[in-house]
């Protein structure tokens, strides 16, 4: 009886602390936000906000999510997806500033 | 003749790659979803600055922090779950999956507090109270809604997945040898809480 199983590019096992390290940069960052949005840096404060959620998404994205383990094609498609999402918000706002 | 048929019929179909990328386009449609509410969001918070940070004001900073801290530790449960079935501790992995479905039960306990102290204050979708605030706090909170209430929904589905491979691993159809299964449920509550790491500082720390 052969038994063939397709495991292309599986297999990468993250250790346990890597993910505690992880998590404890989210915190981290989390503390971060609260802290800067409690001090009023006024309208930095979103600026800043947003930084360190897109950082968060990284970690998250990279480590959790094992991006950082996946081929170029997976890499592609979140470039393509993410590209995609920019061109709305430009576009929404472009439209936005000319027709108010 | 007979042996080639022989090992045609054991061979195992099973492409945990297609299975994986299968699962990120369907991330992708999520997060077009929930990007064109941030983009509604975007807009109307610029039209109405002052009454956005106003509405702000309403909602407790402790709870989503609370929610945040939440949801980012069973993240790493989810995570970790994927790397004890990896390492062939299926009882481990099965702890961690009740460990975050433990997380999830927490969040949204919260989240019903939460939405029933706004609701007693008498804001909720076309309350009068609400109604007779200024057009900006109306959509705030109209958002607010929608949007934490579309996550909410997600974490529920999130729930009902871990759940589903609780039982796949007792029945043996997820196995360390077979676990894409775990890994698209992990993938999918990744996204929940990465959405949330957005939703929080959006909605909750606007000062």
């Amino acid at each position: 009886m052969s038994e063939q199983t397709h495991e292309h590019g599986h297999g990468h096992v993250v250790p346990y602390g890597k993910y505690v390290f992880i998590w404890l940069a989210l915190i981290a960052f989390t503390g971060i936000t609260v802290t800067a949005a409690g001090i009023g840096l006024g309208n930095w404060t979103i600026v800043l906000a947003l930084a360190i959620a897109s950082a968060k998404s990284w970690f998250v994205l990279n480590y959790f999510m094992h991006l950082r383990y996946e081929d170029a094609v997976f890499k592609t498609f979140i470039a393509v997806a993410f590209i995609t999402f920019a061109i709305f918000i430009t576009f929404t706002f472009w439209d936005y500033s000319f027709t108010r | 003749m007979s042996s080639s048929a022989h090992t045609a019929v054991h061979h195992v179909h099973r492409d945990d790659y297609g299975s994986r990328m299968g699962m990120w386009l369907f991330l992708f449609t999520e997060l077009i979803l929930f990007g064109g509410l941030f983009i509604v969001y975007a807009v109307y918070r610029f039209v109405h600055q002052q009454e956005f940070h106003l509405a702000a004001q309403e909602l407790n900073t402790v709870v989503g922090l609370l929610n945040t801290v939440i949801l980012l530790t069973s993240s790493m449960t989810a995570a970790m779950a994927v790397t004890a079935i990896q390492k062939g501790n299926v009882r481990f992995a099965k702890g961690l999956l009740w460990v975050t479905v433990l997380f999830a039960g927490a969040f949204m306990l919260n989240k019903y507090f939460e939405w029933s102290a706004k609701i007693h204050h008498g804001i909720y979708p076309g309350s009068p109270d609400l109604l007779a605030k200024p057009e900006g706090e109306i959509l705030y909170f109209g958002l607010y809604y929608v949007m934490t209430g579309l996550h909410a929904l997600h974490v529920i589905i999130g729930v009902v997945f871990f759940l589903f491979i609780l039982r796949q691993i007792g029945q043996g159809k997820v196995t360390p040898t077979s676990y894409v299964r775990l890994e698209n449920s992990a993938l999918y509550w990744h996204l929940v809480d990465l959405i949330w790491i957005f939703l929080f500082p959006l909605f909750y720390l606007i000062h």
